[in-house]
């Protein structure tokens, strides 16, 4: 497993959502809450770019006419056929059984404690005074 | 700061061999760009009227406009409205040779007022040479007629039969009577002394419900009864006799998908053999007039669980008679790449990615 620093969280916080490659890999990144999320940017339908998708709410229903909305903008939406995806897990909304998003495990580390390593930063120098996003795969 | 693009361009796969696809959608950016091809008061009128239909087709589609999310050229511009992005995002990556055009919003194929029809389809056509054809000569034009106005829809199709831009003719399958009623014959014709296909995209604002059910709810019951607005619009065809009297007209059904058509076949055949004193014009069973001048599109293919299913399909359809359709930009892009049955064989692939379109179409790689 390898621990690749891929961004700021002052990036991520910006949008509320960043585009990053790790490992060659082009990884969707979220940010729900105070809590960060990744998952790889294909779609597991047809490869759409899941960092360009709409973030939507669960929707249920137990019966007709009885809709109720949670945890809302934690569903991101493929913006090529409207596949949901919860964030959090990368488990397909619309078929759970067949799909999921792969997902990756994030960290929030502060420059120091990545001064320590073993981390990969491929693509900028950490500075000792941020915090940073960090991900396996 | 980390270098790192913001949005990924998410092309599909890529694929080796050239494509043909029958089914693509340029977008106005603004109705602005047919103003220089209309008379003064039919733009007057577009203004004061907007585009408008009898109704029916006014369901929300899934996401604004129907078009894939990263499709749009910049934040808040139309999908399909600037070439040089469509190269970039489609044409190039997915190895097209060509795409048929078909325009579809402002397309005054349905337009109430007879004079605006024939005004915006006219305007319609013009943009699709001066703004695309003649830019890129992997795009081929929709030659757009009045349907409700065949004798027009005809002078239109001779019009343009001499400009190389247009490689076909554009219809709906939701017109005021089933398309194959005498009163549209004019138009195949005109279609098939000029030798264009005439493709019928599914959609249209006849003012009658969008399914044979009546006015649905949702969005899901609208796009799923395009298959019987397809095969209502095909039994029409048949029975009617509009193949026995224009034997080397080909037909193309876009953006209906295909499952539906063995055993709408199969009923007709079997219906025939009882009904024939009723159709004494027609001369052959339903099946063989329809193998012989009817082409379907793959877009929205069907995705069974079993993706054998979907091959047993095409096998009993015959590869011959399917050509690729991607729909771009809207949201239910087929991929050239992944759409097919893996099983299917490179032979039947490439007819299907291009060697039948080619044929339908006159085409040449």
């Amino acid at each position: 497993m390898k621990r690749h620093v891929v961004a700021t969280r002052a990036e991520v916080d910006r949008a509320g959502r960043k585009l990053v490659e790790a490992d060659g890999k082009p990884i969707a990144l979220f940010r729900l809450g105070g809590e960060y999320f990744a998952i790889l940017d294909r779609c597991p339908h047809l490869g759409g770019s899941l960092s360009a998708g709409m973030q939507v709410g669960l929707i249920e229903a137990d019966e007709p006419g009885a809709v109720t909305m949670s945890r809302p903008g934690e569903f991101v939406r493929c913006p090529w056929h409207g596949w949901e995806f919860d964030i959090r897990s990368g488990k397909s909304y619309c078929d759970p059984e067949r799909f999921k998003a792969r997902d990756f495990a994030v960290h929030c580390l502060t420059g120091r404690e990545l001064a320590e390593g073993p981390y990969v930063a491929e693509t900028f120098k950490v500075e000792v005074e941020g915090d940073y996003i960090v991900i396996e795969t | 700061m980390l270098d790192m693009p913001e949005t990924r361009d998410a092309v599909a796969d890529k694929i080796g061999e050239p494509i043909i696809d029958v089914d693509v959608h340029p977008g106005l950016a603004s109705a602005d760009e047919i103003r220089p091809y209309m008379p003064r008061r039919m733009w007057e009128l577009l203004g004061e009227l907007g585009p408008g239909g009898r109704g029916g087709g006014e369901y929300p589609k899934a996401v604004p406009e129907a078009h894939r999310q990263d499709a749009a050229p910049a934040p808040g511009q139309v999908a399909g409205s600037d070439l040089e992005f469509m190269r970039r995002q489609y044409l190039d990556p997915l190895n097209i040779r060509y795409s048929l055009l078909s325009p579809l919003r402002y397309s005054g194929q349905t337009e109430n007022n007879p004079d605006l029809a024939v005004a915006v389809c006219q305007a319609m056509n013009e943009w699709q040479r001066v703004r695309w054809t003649s830019q890129d000569q992997r795009l081929k034009a929709s030659i757009l007629v009045p349907i409700e106005q065949p004798e027009v829809a005809a002078q239109i199709i001779e019009g343009w039969a001499d400009t190389p831009d247009f490689a076909q003719v554009l219809l709906l399958t939701r017109t005021a009577d089933p398309l194959g009623r005498r009163r549209y014959w004019p138009i195949y014709e005109a279609a098939e002394r000029h030798g264009f296909p005439v493709a019928i995209h599914v959609f249209g604002s006849p003012g009658h419900a969008p399914t044979p059910a009546g006015w649905p709810s949702y969005y899901l019951e609208e796009m799923t009864s395009h298959s019987a607005a397809c095969q209502g619009m095909i039994a029409s065809f048949v029975a009617e006799g509009v193949f026995e009297r224009f034997p080397t007209l080909k037909i193309v059904s876009l953006e209906g998908g295909f499952a539906w058509l063995p055993s709408l076949e199969w009923r007709m055949d079997r219906a025939f053999d009882r009904f024939r004193s009723e159709m004494r014009h027609l001369k052959m069973r339903p099946s063989e007039y329809l193998r012989r001048n009817l082409f379907v599109a793959t877009q929205p293919i069907e995705e069974p669980e079993r993706r054998r299913h979907l091959m047993e399909i095409i096998e009993w359809i015959g590869v011959e008679r399917i050509m690729f359709s991607s729909d771009y930009p809207h949201w239910d892009f087929d991929d050239p790449a992944r759409v097919l049955p893996g099983r299917i064989g490179s032979e039947a692939r490439t007819k299907i990615l291009s060697g039948n379109a080619m044929r339908v179409y006159r085409l040449g790689l």
